[in-house]
């Protein structure tokens, strides 16, 4: 049934397609050396001779990429070129899984880059008369370099009778990685360094992009870079070593984490960072309820308004009903015991019910939290919360005589506001974590996922199936209140409008719900970075506002029909949504003792 | 066969159901059904498809509130909620395997363990000393409850990519963890072919050998004849005949209520006179009819 063919797209030899593709990305590298259009009226100043800047940055790295992905692959056993002697020392693990899918997928990701910005100056200034030398090279050498690539042979082998759309789908997968050969420890715990030092450089890029066409093309190109990454079998590799090395990647994902604050000199995108926090730690809470326990909330933000508007009642704020001003540390307890609280309220009567049921009833409880808190305005009911008007200034928070509305000098760096409170929610965010994880790798974790699985066999096996779902219900909703209790502080005013259902300014139910599914349920990266990527995207595409639900639902969609595990799949749903008829043969079975949970709690 | 001469080893009653009656509606699945179990016994549960054999089980294991009558396990009387129950120290076996499909095997036994442990959230957040401990224990026992049914190779397979037969041995493994006094059995069998049929009856008596006593549902009559130390035979809901696997398996009602009453027997006089071949027909009529019809009943 399965024949060896691996016959391109495009019928070439494979040593001249792969020397079109070197030449294509060799051009369009040199392109981003010349100018692209001659005036200075298209952001990023692409007139510049000899240094690259906006755009073209982006094309020159992308060409990088396919340029060494090219190479690793030239002479590798499955490209069967004629005369090739072997594979270019030095660059062969950089292909371990596909070797000419990446190349495919870099080199179209330039083109899209390239193309993107060739049409985009030639609609904004008026014409392709605008564009110059360089940007007809780039161009050229991109759609050269993708020609070139498609007509490299396919990574894996295919069926003579596969059709044209299979032929496609096919030269754009790759096989997996074998297992790596154990390097010593400092150099495994290095690369997990060195990936968190480029993950995390890639991100403050995407947040400090200035204006909108820097981040479009900035997202096609990590699209098709973080595509061909993965079938080369990259990411396989990074966590594998990432399951064996846990502590340590918790460690560096931090410590990257931490240096983002310095790498910013505007405040708006320290701030974009901040909020990012906020809402990541929130979904990663929505994550127990949600990715643990399977219960189906569509309520959850009333828990971080809850958190917040009690952080913010007791915060000082001159509007506040109530006169007092609550250390920090009290304030932050208020918010989380007030959601807890709120949180097995509404649990005790609604978790008798199941499914469908228990997501109607929590959707009617959000929207419940924000109509009461509306309505507390004096005149249709007691004065608590001052109505629509909401809460506003609220003073910063001060700690140890840090006041966090104040910029502060550490290390030759300056901390500005949106940075500081970027750190406290830093702090919060590894204690939020360190919770999920260590409650997900505990009998009352496996209890939640039981549950989740088959609530009757789970409590056929003694499981107090109401007991142990308040329970994720009511630690779901104290975390949320501890986002709460800072966002009240970052936003210096909260409104009732901040906790709807839908809307468009991210931390809503909706979108929480969308962070945790799109990111991948249960595991602890996916709703930090489907969180991310949720409120990034509309913060930085604010032109089309009229369309960010449209083009978001679009997204979830394609999403879910080709990747419904979510960006990051825990091992569990990888096999549960692509059954492969074949039984599971885990490969981590040499791992150490203890390193079971590492499925569920994912990377 | 080691099967009846142990029987009297504890006479301890571990279970006591009395009277009980489950009613949907105007339905009655279970009626009036008394039976009790002895320490170290192996009772059969048999009767055809729609009995309420499954019904008895739910009644039993507090999935069911039964609209009468008591069971008590050991002389508490058991209060009809599922945890409560399998805490007290019964475990059971679905009929329709119900395995928590995408948690590995090991992960499954685990979960089985849950009455037995005590860490909670706080001890799991802050790591407190004893956790580790008992995390550590309950791994070892469940890793030797695995050896015990023959899966510790496959510990680290999710529970859904196990074949058949293995699925229904980590059931068994998982009801075990509970560290149950009595073991029911739903169809274990169901579904098998004979070697495999042959195993989980040694598996049924080293069960057994650790001191459990078990309540096995079955069709399989030549199962039920190797195993039992008594038979128990459910027809419409009632409690026929309880004895001896040989006694019922020769007596006349259970054998009508399999095959039907012979067609010429209308005087009373006459009823003795089909006396058929022992253990042939009831054996045929339970494996043409119900072997391995997972019926969702138990929900």
């Amino acid at each position: 049934m399965t024949s060896n063919n691996t016959s391109p797209l495009i019928p070439l030899p494979a040593s001249t397609a792969r020397v079109v593709t070197l030449t294509g990305a060799v051009l369009a590298l040199a392109g981003t050396f010349l100018p692209w259009t001659w005036t200075s009226a298209f952001p990023g100043d692409l007139t510049v001779t000899g240094y690259p800047g906006g755009l073209q940055v982006l094309t020159l790295v992308g060409a990088v990429l396919t340029l060494l992905f090219t190479l690793s692959g030239w002479g590798s056993p499955r490209s069967s070129e004629a005369g090739s002697g072997g594979r270019i020392r030095g660059l062969a693990w950089l292909t371990p899984g596909g070797t000419n899918s990446p190349v495919r997928l870099a080199a179209l990701g330039v083109f899209g880059v390239t193309g993107y910005a060739i049409g985009a100056i030639s609609y904004e200034l008026g014409g392709l008369v605008n564009l110059e030398l360089g940007g007809w090279i780039a161009g050229g050498g991109a759609l050269l370099a993708v020609i070139g690539a498609l007509a490299l042979p396919a990574d894996q082998p295919h069926d003579d009778d596969t059709d044209a759309w299979g032929r496609f789908r096919n030269a754009f997968s790759a096989p997996d990685p074998a297992r790596a050969k154990d390097l010593p420890a400092w150099a495994e715990i290095l690369i997990i360094t060195a990936a968190f030092g480029i993950g995390l450089w890639i991100f403050a890029y995407g947040i400090a992009t200035e204006y909108s066409e820097l981040f479009i093309g900035f997202v096609v190109l990590a699209a098709f870079g973080f595509a061909a990454v993965l079938r080369a079998g990259l990411l396989k590799r990074l966590s594998a070593l990432t399951a064996k090395h846990r502590n340590v990647t918790l460690t560096a994902a931090f410590a990257a984490a931490i240096c983002f604050p310095f790498t910013q000199t505007n405040d708006q995108f320290a701030l974009i960072g901040a909020n990012i926090l906020i809402f990541a730690t929130v979904a990663l809470g929505l994550n127990v309820v949600v990715g643990l326990a399977g219960l189906l909330d569509l309520g959850y933000v009333a828990f971080l308004g809850v958190g917040a508007y009690a952080a913010a009642l007791v915060s000082g704020s001159p509007q506040s009903t109530i006169g007092v001003h609550f250390p920090f540390w009290a304030a932050v307890l208020t918010g989380v015991a007030a959601s807890l609280v709120f949180g097995v309220l509404i649990g005790a009567p609604t978790l008798r019910l199941r499914g469908d049921y228990l997501a109607i009833v929590t959707l009617g409880f959000g929207e419940i939290f924000r109509i009461t808190v509306n309505s507390l305005n004096g005149t249709s009911g007691p004065d608590v919360t001052n109505g629509s008007n909401g809460i506003p200034n609220i003073p910063d928070l001060e700690l140890f005589g840090f006041n966090f509305g104040l910029p502060h000098d550490v290390l030759g760096f300056q901390l500005t506001r949106p940075g500081n409170y970027y750190l406290l929610m830093l702090l919060f965010t590894a204690v939020v974590v360190m919770v999920f994880r260590r409650s997900a790798e505990s009998r009352i974790g496996r209890a939640w996922v039981a549950i989740r699985e088959d609530e009757t066999a789970a409590t056929a096996m003694g499981i107090n199936g109401f007991r142990l779902k308040l329970l994720a219900f009511a630690l779901g909703a104290g975390l949320a209140g501890l986002a709460g209790s800072v966002q009240a502080h970052v936003s210096y005013s909260i409104t009732p409008e901040q906790y709807q259902f839908a809307g468009s300014v991210p931390p809503n139910s909706a979108f929480l719900l969308a962070a945790v599914i799109l990111g991948g349920m249960g595991t602890i990266s996916g709703p930090l970075i489907g969180a991310a990527l949720l409120y990034l995207i509309p913060a930085k595409l604010q032109f089309m506002a009229e369309w960010q639900l449209l083009l978001f639902g679009i997204a979830l969609m394609l999403l879910m029909r080709f990747r419904p595990e979510g960006l990051v799949a825990d091992r569990r749903k990888q096999l549960e949504f692509h059954e492969t008829g074949q039984t599971d043969v885990p490969d981590d079975a040499t791992l150490p003792e203890g390193a079971t949970g590492v499925a569920k709690a994912g990377a | 066969m080691t099967t009846t001469s142990t029987t009297a080893a504890t006479t301890t009653k571990v279970l006591d159901v009395t009277g009980v009656t489950m009613k949907f509606g105007g339905l009655t699945a279970v009626r009036d059904v008394n039976l009790t179990v002895n320490g170290g016994e192996i009772v059969g549960l048999i009767g055809p498809n729609g009995a309420g054999k499954t019904t008895f089980f739910n009644c039993l294991t507090g999935l069911y509130v039964p609209t009468s009558g008591t069971v008590r396990y050991k002389d508490t009387v058991l209060p009809p909620k599922p945890h409560l129950v399998t805490q007290a120290g019964i475990a059971r076996t679905f009929q329709n395997i119900r395995l928590f499909a995408n948690m590995t095997v090991l992960e499954n036994v685990l979960v089985g363990r849950h009455t037995r442990t005590k860490e909670g959230l706080w001890s799991a957040l802050l790591r407190l000393p004893g956790f580790k401990r008992a995390e550590q224990e309950s791994r070892e026992k469940a890793m030797e409850l695995l050896e015990f049914v023959g899966l510790d190779h496959k510990a680290d397979h999710l529970a859904r990519n196990l074949p058949y037969g293995e699925q229904r041995k980590l059931e068994i493994a998982r009801a075990l963890a509970s560290e149950p006094g009595l073991l029911l059995l739903d169809e274990p069998t169901a579904g098998m072919n004979p070697a495999e049929t042959r195993a989980t009856e040694e598996l049924v008596f080293a069960i057994r050998d650790r001191g459990i006593a078990i309540v096995v549902i079955e069709h399989d009559i030549r199962f039920i004849m190797n195993l039992c130390d008594r038979v128990a035979v459910l027809v419409q809901g009632e409690k026929i005949v309880e004895g001896p696997a040989e006694v019922v398996q020769r007596d006349e009602r259970v054998i009508a209520a399999y095959l039907g009453e012979p067609y010429e027997d209308t005087t009373a006089a006459d009823s003795a006179a089909p006396a058929p071949a022992p253990e042939a027909p009831v054996a045929d009529g339970a494996d043409r009819g119900d072997a391995g019809d997972g019926k969702e009943n138990d929900r």
